[in-house]
């Protein structure tokens, strides 16, 4: 069964605000380097694309080795990007994931003390990403 | 003690559901609200420029967080990435949902071609609020100008955003315009992406 390896969240100024990983992907050593050179490489595509669609989930934007990179952008363009393995791109457990991650970040961002572009520490919201990636991942 | 007979739903905020909820906020709790807040900033500023700034600044915050929840729930998830789409969106939705009802009108600037106005003829927040004369030209509107550009800033349409007041002929209190000015880069990609 194909995995995820990770999932990232990106605020305006590519900066990460939050990094998971998820799924049951077999851990490399380099895993933490590998996943920042995918995320890098991937945003440069997704910033030209995200202006020629009004969609928010862009399937896959880019390829690395047998990793296919997903992404959704936000209407604020805040990046919710995630890894898979090749064959488990065609599914709509995807598109429900982001959407759901979706809305936990919007009532993350309704908080008026938290600073957009600011990293999401709330352990709550840790444990809800990783339940709803158990669910539909 | 006080509450003490309410149970409590929900243990954190992130499980509460994101409906919609009372659309209605009461009017004088708003006003008392605002004026608290442009009095707290007026001790705290020497000038009217940097008063505006501040309320600019509060706006904003209001604008990035309306944009994503009003895409959310209104739109159904798509964004917006002409500038006549965000701009009608901020002209109509964002304006019902704050203030109840659709902005008067959305006009084009004549001299310049980035710059567009939306006009009001009086702003929900200015109507409780008058300007003494040696204020000049402030503006408390310089608030939902923050909004809109809090707004614009976040879906990727940089933007100056200002309030002025127009005086009509035939009516007591002037018009507010809200003059929005894009920057260059949002000029070139909207040539761009009509081609």
């Amino acid at each position: 069964m194909a995995n995820t390896a990770c999932f990232i969240i990106v605020g305006r100024n590519d900066i990460p605000i939050y990094e998971a990983e998820v799924g049951s992907a077999p851990k490399r050593e380099d895993a933490a380097q590998l996943h920042q050179f995918i995320l890098h490489a991937a945003l440069d595509v997704v910033q030209d694309l995200a202006w020629t669609t009004s969609a928010m989930f862009l399937k896959s934007v880019d390829r690395f080795n047998d990793l296919v990179v997903s992404v959704y952008v936000t209407a604020g363009h805040i990046l919710f990007s995630s890894f898979f393995r090749q064959n488990y791109l065609y599914s709509n457990g995807i598109k429900s994931f982001f959407q759901e991650v979706h809305e936990l970040y919007i009532k993350v961002l309704l908080n008026p003390l938290y600073l957009p572009g600011s990293r999401i520490t709330s352990s709550h919201f840790d444990t809800k990403v990783r339940a709803l990636a158990r669910k539909y991942l | 003690m006080i509450g003490v007979g309410k149970m409590k739903l929900y243990s954190n905020v992130l499980d509460k559901p994101l409906s919609k909820g009372k659309q209605e906020v009461s009017l004088s709790a708003f006003a008392f609200l605002f004026s608290e807040l442009v009095q707290y900033n007026q001790t705290q500023v020497d000038n009217i420029a940097e008063l505006e700034r501040r309320l600019e600044d509060a706006g904003y915050a209001v604008g990035a967080r309306v944009l994503e929840l009003l895409c959310n729930r209104e739109k159904g998830n798509r964004r917006e990435t002409r500038l006549l789409g965000i701009l009608s969106f901020v002209h109509s939705t964002v304006w019902k949902v704050l203030f109840g009802k659709v902005a008067d009108s959305l006009e084009k600037g004549t001299e310049h071609e980035d710059e567009y106005m939306i006009s009001e003829k009086e702003l929900l927040v200015n109507r409780f609020i008058s300007i003494p004369k040696d204020m000049g030209t402030f503006n408390c509107g310089a608030f939902v100008a923050g909004i809109v550009k809090g707004v614009l800033d976040n879906a990727g349409f940089p933007a100056v955003v200002t309030a002025h007041f127009v005086p009509i002929e035939g009516q007591q209190r002037p018009r507010t315009t809200i003059l929005i000015k894009f920057a260059d880069e949002v000029l070139k990609r909207e040539a761009r992406l009509s081609q």
